[in-house]
């Protein structure tokens, strides 16, 4: 039997882990595509507190949250420029580039963000509830009554699933990832679509960032992202490279870090470092499990992954 | 009156260190099937590449419908009514057939309409009797089934010119025939056609014209009427060639590798051995004559302990050795020539000396308990470079820098030299050129003639007959034939090939 106020407590958690859910969803899909395209991006971490950065310190100085989460997602979509023109202009290594960024991402908001440390922002964004879907009991509650952004999650995930699987520009980027060669020879710009997606993945990663600063603990912190871009890193193979199967892996985590911010609050006698160590745990054990059953199906890595492409390059 | 739709004039290019094209002149009529004929590295693949957009000439220009085309990729290609099928088919093995050939096809809106493709597919594949189920994905066709996709994709798009790039080597005699059919009717619907080939007597079913080249400059161009298969020869190599090996009798040697009901899946997880059995005797060659893909390169992994086999037995000698460790299986005096010579059988940043001791490392005279000589190690890649004819830069350069006929050369050398009781060589011709190749051959007939089991893995028919003493025909993973060398039937073999049942074979 569920008493009322527990009852009220887990949909006050799952609602929580939605919310949190959402600061990883995003980057999430963003890396699904660019990987798709064959291009690996582990500057992840990096490009989203580049985005976070940038979102606070736009919405601090303008008090407007939509204004900084746009200004949050091109921030990533730059940084992530750097990262696509190391590795497909110049065909660098991909994992060292992407590395290299999450280490300029983190040294340069921490260099500007000295003078924001521990501000606050004092915007608060509306929720607003759906018509009909709100009304669902206990589901209403946790999905349907959230800030626009979180509804804006939803439809990235879903278009994003239409765009990979039903349209003329998904069977370019699956192809892109799977035998660039091939997808050359047929007339599609490799090096464009690499780009493309690439720059899709930073705005996203972007937008994580920003959301994490703008709605989630809106004030600044060192670090603020916490290696929640490794956690997306880890998602995209939890999620076999499909972004419905994201929102499941996201909120997951969400739901683990939900919980671990909920047992703080009550005071447990379990040490926090502890209990913050949870998410990560959750991310070696999914990670472990992902790549048994990828390994045993043989199916979701594109399989140029991490690899450059040249065209006359035998 | 036939009019030229496609015109090379002076076409020169080069790549580092290699002259590919060296001022080529190349026409195609329409209505017309025009081969380029040449060996291994004469640069047929190249011209086409420069036609496709895939190169781009460094001097030169491409006429096409006697209009100068600047053609910078294969989607300006595609725009002149130019199609190419690659020797390596251009598919996406995980997409289905409909979403290979809309790929990159730019008169398609954002969302793709299933339906409407599909039909026209069907209404292709009826016309010109290309038979393939559209909701397939690629991976689950045959070899020849691919191929149908690629003509598809081409036709699809309205290609007038299809290129043809040594479109045969994978197939079957049935498949070649069939695909004669096609080209056959392509050509009657208006199309050219440039088919690309080194095998003599396809090239005189199938073309009206034939350019020959040879080290990247046009020998001459015959009509097919005024050609003969000697003389096609001639201009290609430009000496005639004699493939004759003299050889011992066959001698009824002792049972060096046994098989039994070998099963095993490939790397996707797809059985690929489905109940092998065979046997090579010391001093024959036993060759497996099959069309890429039915399980020869599982097998071979199979023998040498590279993949765990799931059910059946390998005896070496008289002692079993499934699934044991490959350095084991080594020791019992099993050498391999793998398929890849670049990423299984050599190690392509590492020098030719690192890779000729890469089997005696650890033995003496090489090396002592610790230690590795250089000295000695430099001496007896010295020995195998003049023994082998081995043309390398320096021997302290990478590999990768040699032809590739010098580097199956290397490897050839130092498997052979160890002196195997059991030699597994998988396609150990492919892509190399005629003086590359006879070495190889000859090679693996002293080998034989020394003693060895010699088990030839290859695509290559006539090859396989002029080597073997024994031949067994492997098809989805069975040896479904076994045909003594002498009275080899080349009709048969194919039609074992091609999966044929009721064939009236000796059994083994």
């Amino acid at each position: 039997m569920l008493g009322p106020t527990l009852q009220t407590i887990l949909i006050n958690l799952l609602y929580t882990a939605v919310r949190s859910g959402t600061i990883i969803l995003f980057p999430t899909i963003g890396e699904i595509f660019a990987e798709r395209s064959g291009v690996m991006n582990l500057g992840i971490e990096g490009m989203m507190i580049i985005g976070a950065f940038f979102g606070f310190v736009v919405t601090y100085t303008t008090k407007n949250p939509y204004l900084g989460f746009v200004a949050g997602m091109l921030a990533g979509g730059v940084a992530s420029l750097i990262h696509a023109f190391i590795v497909i202009t110049l065909q660098g290594r991909q994992v060292v580039s992407g590395l290299a960024l999450t280490i300029f991402g983190l040294g340069i908001t921490n260099f500007y963000g000295q003078r924001f440390i521990n501000a606050q922002l004092n915007v608060s964004l509306s929720r607003f509830a759906i018509p009909l879907l709100s009304k669902i009991p206990i589901i209403g509650i946790i999905f349907f009554k959230q800030d626009i952004f979180v509804y804006f999650s939803y439809i990235v995930a879903i278009f994003m699933w239409y765009v990979l699987y039903k349209t003329k520009v998904g069977i370019q980027l699956r192809a892109t990832g799977e035998n660039a060669a091939a997808a050359d020879a047929m007339g599609v710009n490799v090096y464009a679509t690499r780009y493309f997606w690439t720059f899709f993945g930073g705005l996203l990663a972007g937008a994580g960032g920003a959301y994490l600063t703008i709605v989630y603990a809106p004030f600044w912190l060192d670090g603020i992202t916490a290696g929640r871009g490794w956690i997306a890193v880890a998602l995209v193979i939890f999620a076999m490279w499909d972004p419905i199967n994201a929102i499941f892996g996201a909120y997951l985590f969400g739901s683990i870090d939900a919980l671990q911010f909920l047992l703080q609050a009550r005071g447990t006698t379990i040490p926090s470092s502890l209990l913050s160590m949870q998410p990560y745990l959750l991310t070696f054990i999914v990670i472990v499990i992902a790549s048994l059953i990828v390994r045993l199906k043989h199916i979701g890595v594109p399989r140029e992954l991490g690899l450059p492409f040249s065209r006359e390059e035998k | 009156m036939e009019n030229i739709v496609l015109e090379a004039r002076n076409i020169t290019k080069y790549f580092p260190g290699i002259l590919a094209n060296d001022h080529i002149n190349f026409d195609l009529y329409s209505k017309e099937v025009h081969t380029l004929l040449g060996e291994n590295g004469a640069g047929k693949t190249t011209l086409v590449n420069i036609f496709d957009g895939l190169y781009y000439p460094n001097e030169g220009e491409v006429y096409v419908n006697g209009k100068i085309a600047n053609i910078n990729s294969p989607l300006d290609a595609m725009k002149f009514g130019i199609g190419m099928i690659h020797q390596h088919f251009m598919l996406v093995d995980t997409l289905t057939v409909v979403e290979n050939v809309v790929l990159g096809f730019q008169k398609q809106g954002f969302r793709l309409d299933n339906n409407s493709i599909v039909k026209k597919i069907q209404e292709i594949s009826e016309q010109y009797n290309l038979k393939v189920n559209p909701y397939a994905k690629i991976w689950q066709l045959s070899v020849g089934e691919q191929q149908r996709v690629e003509i598809i994709k081409m036709l699809y798009r309205g290609a007038n010119i299809l290129i043809l790039d040594e479109p045969t080597a994978v197939l079957t005699p049935q498949e070649i025939d069939s695909l004669f059919l096609i080209i056959n009717k392509i050509k009657s619907d208006g199309k050219s056609v440039i088919f690309i080939s080194h095998k003599l007597e396809e090239v005189l079913k199938v073309s009206d014209r034939i350019t020959v080249l040879k080290k990247g400059k046009v020998v001459g161009t015959v009509n097919k009427e005024h050609a003969t298969e000697k003389e096609l020869a001639l201009m290609m190599v430009g000496r005639e060639v004699l493939f004759r090996f003299d050889r011992k009798p066959t001698a009824d040697g002792k049972d060096i590798l046994k098989i039994e009901n070998l099963e095993g899946y490939n790397d996707r997880g797809v059985k690929r051995l489905k109940g092998v059995n065979l046997t090579v005797k010391s001093g024959e060659i036993f060759g497996i004559a099959g069309v890429a893909g039915n399980g020869q390169e599982e097998l071979a992994e199979s023998i040498t302990g590279l993949r765990k086999s799931s059910k059946g037995k390998i005896f070496i000698g008289s002692c079993e050795s499934t699934n044991l460790l490959p350095s084991r299986i080594l020791k019992k005096g099993v050498n391999y020539i793998p398929a890849d010579r670049i990423r299984t059988g050599l190690i392509p940043n590492l020098s030719s000396v690192d890779n000729a001791i890469l089997r005696c490392y650890m033995r003496k005279p090489i090396s002592n308990t610790f230690t590795v000589n250089f000295t000695k190690a430099k001496d007896y890649a010295n020995k195998i470079i003049t023994e082998f004819n081995i043309m390398v830069p320096r021997l302290d350069a990478p590999v990768k820098l040699l032809s590739g006929g010098n580097m199956q050369k290397l490897l050839l050398a130092r498997e052979i030299l160890e002196e195997p009781i059991l030699l597994i060589a998988v396609h150990p011709t492919r892509g190399l050129d005629i003086g590359a190749t006879e070495l190889v051959r000859k090679k693996l007939i002293e080998a034989r003639d020394k003693g060895a089991a010699v088990l030839l893995i290859s695509e290559d028919l006539d090859e396989i007959i002029m080597l073997s003493d024994r031949i067994g025909v492997i098809y989805d993973g069975k040896i479904v034939g076994l045909v003594d060398s002498k009275n080899a039937q080349i009709n048969n073999i194919g039609l074992m090939m091609g999966g044929s049942k009721n064939l009236n074979v000796q059994k083994g």
